[in-house]
């Protein structure tokens, strides 16, 4: 991927103690409320949403059925389904509820200076 | 990339599995397939498949309902291609067999290919009979134009898009079975007047004596059509095209087209060149192997079993079942013994069912019968030994299932035989289903029995609907949709739920369209997330319904509506759509397919600069630039200076034209003119589905007005005509005169408010070629044209708030409307890529 500049490369921050990494993805401002983004960490794909509760999720990027793009997906508080064939998946679990595989998910929050920060295992 | 060595790595390890090569994809094709795969075959198998047919298998049993146009080609699909690519099928479709040789074990095809197999399985079905005639073929070979058989998907098409054309209003079938009677009907919802010329003594002979031939005659006549018995045809007239037929010792009969539905012929060819045994058809044992042959099998309408050759679906579920069982090892004892044919049909809307004899043969057997001609109801039950040996049943299925059971299992009668024809004082509706044994055959389409009908409802599915989908069940003929909800209703015991959601607008809002808008009217809700917070269950949000709703949203509010980015699809968020591999398509506005050089020099330009990999024009006559990544969108809309094309929403799309008066020389009408002005007016609406329209100069109608949403034809006498509810896709559809008017003013005045009515009733993702035929063309031509519920001044004012908000949205490419809207989503490189052409 050539990163664009606000693609948000992440820098590794801390060791949290248990080997997992956080890395800051930059402003929350870069994710609209009720859709998603997707940032290039560490050599993942991640897509980053912002639910209309304010929450963060984030899953992998790439959609199991045919590489969809997953950060252009629909979402709701619970869901988000594949612009292309309308596969659905479970933002807190990564998994299916329409019978495809699995999403990858990741933990991520807002850090205090309104920053999102990733963590990788 | 660790998944791309993975892939390597696995296509180089021997793939020790045997060879499964099967000839002929139809219905006994695959279900034989899908019950090896049930029985674990993929691990022994390594499957290829032929047909010649370009598809993957489908219901052949829905035909009928496709020449009726009550369903839709792409809905009768019963393996779609996705399930051959995901169990690992090599499908070669559009491919026919040629010859095997059984002793190099290789099978050539059409396609020069030579394919090794371990284990055959052929399952080439039947094809129609055409009994020579005078006439049917022209001196080049071909068959004669308008003559139609009735046994693929390309046939069922080819003889709707005839029997839709103008100039064509009376068909002949030749044939009076089944096959022939579902032709008649077909064919009568498409406008067209059937004669039905049958060479047998009564209608139906297969399956039912003179008696019951009768009574079926009047309802079928009853109908609309024209019954000829006795009758054969000699030749097919016309010189270029049908014109009529010529019957021995009867008048011709004058005509548009032809269907011969004259019985079948099992494909058989395959296996005579390839030195197979073949007598009617393909010899098997009751192993469903090809004698003296352990690795070739055959199953389905192409074989012949104990002398017996099968022409329903039935059967071949049996079969299939029985032929895995071999295959795979799973049961080596497994033994197919025949079916004993029981018949349980829908014909022509009439309930017909038939097993066993058709009439008394010994003094001794009892006749059981009651005749009502009058509401075509005709019962015959024929008793040996008290067992029932044959019935015949018309227009009346309430005993079917009852009687089918007793007869396959030889159950001994109630002594009152009146009860085998009426529920008096003998077993009851209800505790006829509940003697149903688990393994009864409900629907004999898709081979459904009552258990697992049971089992469905068991596992949580109370709706007849979702048991229907879930099962199959109902969805061939559908003559056993009453005893499939008996069956529900009563494992349910009761607790059947009506599918209410099936009426919604969108899923998650509990509403129809009108009480939704309504809701949404009083309590002012303006953005998506209004309405699911005031009108959801638990305010909860349904990304199903965001699309749905946002629409609508827009639609009402105009102007006033709050436009929530995250309610609308990709596409409608970067106005492009998205493509397989994740780029985006562009299509400029290009009002009426008009364009000019100044306009093709920039979109070249811009071509080039932006490496765009397709230019492609489309079927609604603009030019698409396809493989364009998000990012770059908003550059190449500032160097091409166009508006959108909105070639991408559930929105108003196109306006197709042709060149009309200015230079045609048949023109009578400026059309492009007027679909210029049509497209400047509506463009960009929002719609609960796509429109497509187009204005042509004469009825020689060259921008195929009459399938089209909205279409509109110049006549004589400088007036138009404006067709509504057409289409030309995956649906066909011909229009539906709604006006002819004299000016094109009251043609952008028509058409507004027909869109506009559409936009307020129409369910989200109704297409009008849907919603014109359920609320039916009087009633529009009464609202709209006439006026009559005064809804007229209404309708135009909420058309025109509608189009005064319209905004070309590719201005947002200086001014994002939300932060990252045109960020990159995914390295396009991991994605499947478009070939460059
Ligand atoms: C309009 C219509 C309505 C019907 N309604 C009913 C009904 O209500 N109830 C009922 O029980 N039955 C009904 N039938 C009959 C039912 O559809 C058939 O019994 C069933 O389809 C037979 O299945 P099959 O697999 O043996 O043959 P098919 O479904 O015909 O499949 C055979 C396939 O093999 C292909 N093929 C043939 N030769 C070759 C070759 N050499 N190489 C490659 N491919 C080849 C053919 O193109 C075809 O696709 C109806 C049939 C029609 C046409
Ligand atoms: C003298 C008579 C006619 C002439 C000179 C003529 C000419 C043309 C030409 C030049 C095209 C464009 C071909 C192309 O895209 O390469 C065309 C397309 C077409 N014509 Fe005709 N035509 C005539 C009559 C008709 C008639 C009578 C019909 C219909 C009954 C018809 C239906 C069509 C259709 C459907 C198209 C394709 C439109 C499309 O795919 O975009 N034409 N015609
Ligand atoms: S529809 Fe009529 S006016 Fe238009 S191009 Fe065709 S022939 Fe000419
Ligand atoms: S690629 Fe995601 S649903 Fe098909």
């Amino acid at each position: 991927m050539s990163a664009s500049p606000d693609a948000g490369q992440g820098t590794g921050l801390s060791n949290t103690g248990q080997g997992a990494i956080l890395h800051v993805l930059g402003p929350l401002d870069q994710v609209p409320v009720g859709e998603g983004r997707a940032f290039g960490v560490a050599g993942e794909q991640i897509a980053v949403f912002r639910l209309r509760d304010g929450s963060l999720r984030a899953v992998s990027a790439v959609c199991p059925h045919k590489g969809g793009p997953i950060a252009d997906g629909t979402i709701d508080q619970a869901v988000v389904m594949c612009p292309l064939h309308q596969h659905a998946f479970e933002l807190d679990t990564g998994c299916s509820t329409t019978g495809a595989g699995p999403l990858r998910r990741y933990p991520v929050f807002a850090d205090g200076n309104r920053n999102i920060v990733l963590r990788l295992p | 990339m660790t998944t791309l060595a993975s892939r390597s790595a696995r296509t180089k390890t021997v793939d020790s599995r045997r060879r499964l090569v099967v000839i002929g994809n139809g219905m006994a094709g695959a279900r034989a397939v899908e019950e090896i795969l049930a029985r674990g075959g993929a691990v022994q198998y390594r499957i290829t498949m032929f047909g010649d047919e370009p598809y993957g298998n489908y219901n052949r049993i829905m035909l009928s309902h496709v020449l009726s146009g009550e369903e839709d080609t792409g809905n009768i699909f019963l393996n779609s291609l996705a399930w051959y690519r995901d169990n690992d099928i090599t499908l070669h479709a559009g491919v026919r067999v040629d010859k095997i040789d059984r002793f190099a074990k290789l099978v050539f095809s059409g396609d020069g290919r030579a394919t090794p197999y371990d284990v055959l399985i052929i399952a080439t079905g039947s094809r129609s009979h055409l009994p020579p005639m005078d006439g049917m073929y022209t001196p080049g070979g071909r068959l004669l134009p308008g003559i139609f058989a009735f046994r693929t998907i390309d046939d069922t098409t080819g003889m709707v898009s005839y029997a839709q054309q103008d100039h064509h209003h009376r068909a002949v079938v030749i044939g009076g079975g089944l096959l022939g009677l579902e032709a008649a009907r077909g064919l009568q919802s498409h406008g067209i007047d059937v004669e039905v010329v049958h060479s047998g003594g009564h209608l139906m002979n297969a399956q039912m004596g003179p008696d019951g031939g009768a009574v079926l005659r009047r309802s079928v006549e009853a109908l609309g059509i024209g019954v000829h018995t006795g009758s054969r045809t000699t030749a097919v007239l016309g010189a270029d095209r049908v014109r009529g037929v010529r019957l021995r010792d009867k008048p011709d009969i004058e005509c548009d087209m032809v269907v011969v539905a004259a019985g079948i012929r099992p494909n058989v060819d395959v296996a005579v060149t390839s030195g197979l045994p073949v007598e009617r058809a393909i010899v098997v044992d009751d192993q469903m192997r090809v004698p003296d042959e352990d690795e070739i099998y055959a199953v389905g309408e192409c074989i012949q079993h104990r002398g017996e050759v099968y022409g329903l679906v039935a059967p071949l579920w049996e079969q299939a079942a029985v032929l895995a069982d071999h295959v795979t090892g799973a049961n080596p004892k497994a033994a197919y013994l025949g079916s004993r044919t029981a018949t349980k049909l829908k014909v022509a809307g009439v309930d017909v069912a038939s097993m066993g004899l058709q009439a008394p043969e010994r003094d001794t057997d009892e006749h059981v019968v009651f005749s009502e001609p009058s509401r075509g109801v005709f019962k015959s039950i024929v008793i040996r030994d008290s067992k029932i040996v044959g019935a015949t049943l018309l227009g009346d299925s309430r005993k079917v299932a009852y009687l089918t059971q007793a007869f396959d299992r030889g159950l001994p009668l109630p002594d009152e035989r009146v009860s085998l024809l009426f529920d008096i004082g003998g077993p009851g509706e209800e505790a006829g289903v509940a003697e149903l044994a688990g393994d009864a055959q409900v629907c004999n389409c898709n081979g459904v029995s009552k258990q697992t009908l049971v089992d469905t409802v068991a596992g949580g599915c109370t709706t007849l609907a979702g048991v229907m989908d879930a099962t199959r069940a109902g969805k061939g003929c559908g003559s056993c949709k009453l005893l499939v909800r008996q069956v529900v209703e009563w494992a349910a015991d009761g607790a059947v739920e009506e599918d209410p959601a099936a009426a919604y607008y969108v899923p998650g809002v509990p509403l129809e369209k009108a009480a939704l808008m309504k809701a949404i009217r009083e309590q002012g809700l303006r953005s998506v997330s209004a309405v699911f917070a005031a009108l959801a269950p638990g305010g909860a949000e349904d990304a199903k319904s965001k699309m749905g709703l946002a629409s609508l949203l827009k639609m009402m509010w105009a102007g006033e509506y709050i436009d929530e980015r995250d309610a609308r699809f990709v596409n409608d968020r970067v106005h492009a759509n998205i493509q397989r591999d994740g780029t985006f398509s562009v299509v400029p506005q290009m009002k009426g397919g008009v364009t000019s050089p100044e306009q093709l020099r920039r979109i070249a330009d811009v071509a080039d600069k932006y490496k765009i990999p397709m230019v492609k024009l489309t079927g609604g006559q603009r030019i698409d630039l396809l493989g364009v990544p998000k990012e770059d969108l908003p550059k190449v809309w500032a160097d091409l200076d166009m508006p959108s094309g909105y070639a991408y929403g559930k929105s108003f799309r196109t306006v197709k034209t042709c060149v009309g008066q200015e230079y045609c020389r048949f023109g009578t009408g400026d059309s492009t003119r007027l679909g210029i002005e049509i497209e400047s007016r509506f463009q960009g609406i929002e719609s609960p589905a796509k429109l497509k329209l187009a204005v042509s100069g004469c009825p020689r109608n060259c921008a195929e007005s009459l399938v089209k949403d909205v279409g509109v034809v110049a006549v004589d006498g400088g007036r138009w005509e404006i067709y509504v509810g057409g289409a030309a896709g995956a649906h066909i559809r011909k229009g539906d005169l709604l006006a002819t008017v004299d000016s094109p003013e009251t043609v952008k005045l028509l058409a507004g408010r027909f869109m506009q009515y559409y936009r307020e009733r129409a369910n989200w993702l109704e297409r009008t070629y849907a919603f014109v035929p359920r609320v039916g063309i009087e009633h529009l031509r009464a609202v709209i044209v006439d006026d009559a519920e005064g809804l007229g001044a209404q309708l135009d004012a909420a058309m025109q708030e509608s189009v005064d908000a319209y905004v070309d949205p590719w201005t947002e490419r200086d001014d994002p409307f939300t932060p990252g809207q045109f960020r990159t989503s995914l390295p396009l490189e991991v994605l499947p890529q478009v070939p460059v052409r």
